[in-house]
């Protein structure tokens, strides 16, 4: 492709990584990428890879910007409260780069409608803050044969996995069904030090980049542990489940599962 | 000047500086087949060493670098690499 003269300036230090080069930024512009979730997680996810010039950019979110979130979802800021996630994240990540295209899907997702928004992009980012969603994003990615960039955060810590379905191990090969109602402190009493968020997500970011780039070496079977107390990076190794009722040899799911939400206040 | 060396595209960046002169100069000869040979026409200084030493580190073969002016360089690369894989 030929870039325009804003485009030459605008990614040149892209364009001057050998692993990169103007062929490289040119996959960038043509990805399809879509972020569960406009939250803690997505929220820096989206603000790179429109950064990166990511050409596609779908927000899947039906929440609407309350003052307790902008603590740590920085796609978002006070003159939105009150606005649905998904349009100020177009906002933002528009604003910070006419080269990419925002589709918002202001929705929740479930086993009905979670196919057909998945399945015109070629990754996923999973920023969601539940089970339901994290096993239902899992399951439909692995179905779909959708590259997803999985992570979760928790107080002063966070963890990255990259699935590539039937490839490496997906997310439940790790942990095979949801944690039962109660197991887990729910969002009200968790925290979240908000930076962490933007730690997770920067590094979800990157896995994309990497992946759309086919460059380096994905956190494929791979689980990346980071705690913000210690400064410490850990990775384990995590190994495909043979057994693994949606991705293993004998698939015991075929059909997507609605669980039971048990947490789905955000204040 | 007797030049044997055949050019199969030159690009005049007069005006450019660093890093833009690499960046423009890697965008052309990223398009150019295995083999074939640039021409870039510079008149920043630091880019006529930058230029041909960035080059190098990619893979490619710097030719030539004649200064044709007291403000006017001309480096002729040869490409010898098609974009590094890992």
């Amino acid at each position: 492709m030929d870039f325009t003269e804003d485009q030459i300036l605008r990614y040149s230090r892209h364009i001057l990584l050998p692993e990169v080069g103007g062929d490289g930024q040119e996959k960038i512009l043509n990805a399809k990428v879509v972020l569960v979730g406009a939250g803690g997680l997505g929220s820096p996810v989206g603000y790179y890879l429109a950064a990166a010039g990511v050409g596609t950019i779908g927000v899947i979110d039906n929440d609407r910007v309350e003052i307790s979130n902008l603590q740590r979802q920085i796609a978002h800021n006070t003159s939105r409260l009150g606005v649905l996630k998904a349009d100020s994240a177009k906002e933002t990540y528009e604003t910070l780069n006419h080269d990419v295209k925002v589709v918002t899907h202001k929705e929740r997702l479930t086993s009905a409608n979670i196919k057909n928004i998945i399945k015109d992009y070629d990754i996923v980012v999973d920023g969601s803050d539940n089970f339901p969603t994290r096993y239902l994003v899992n399951d439909a990615c692995v179905m779909l044969k959708k590259t997803l960039v999985s992570a979760a955060v928790f107080r002063f810590e966070g963890q990255v996995m990259t699935i590539f379905p039937g490839e490496g191990p997906c997310y439940r090969c790790l942990f095979e069904v949801p944690p039962p109602p109660g197991m887990v402190p729910s969002c009200q009493e968790a925290g979240i030090l908000g930076v962490v968020t933007g730690v997770i997500g920067t590094l979800q970011a990157t896995e994309v980049i990497k992946a759309i780039l086919g460059i380096g070496h994905p956190l494929k079977g791979k689980l990346l542990l980071w705690n913000a107390l210690d400064m410490s990076f850990r990775t384990v190794k995590v190994p495909r489940n043979k057994e693994c009722p949606v991705c293993g040899e004998h698939p015991t799911i075929k059909e997507l599962i609605d669980y039971e939400q048990f947490c789905s206040m955000s204040h | 000047m007797a030049d044997e060396i055949k050019i199969d595209k030159t690009i005049d960046i007069k005006g450019q500086v660093c890093p833009y002169t690499f960046v423009r100069s890697k965008l052309a000869i990223e398009k150019m087949n295995l083999g074939e040979v640039l021409e870039i026409v510079t008149d920043h200084k630091p880019a006529s060493e930058n230029v041909p030493k960035s080059m190098e580190n990619e893979g490619q073969k710097v030719l030539k670098i004649d200064q044709a002016g007291e403000k006017e360089w001309h480096i002729i690369v040869r490409k010898d690499k098609e974009k590094k894989k890992s």
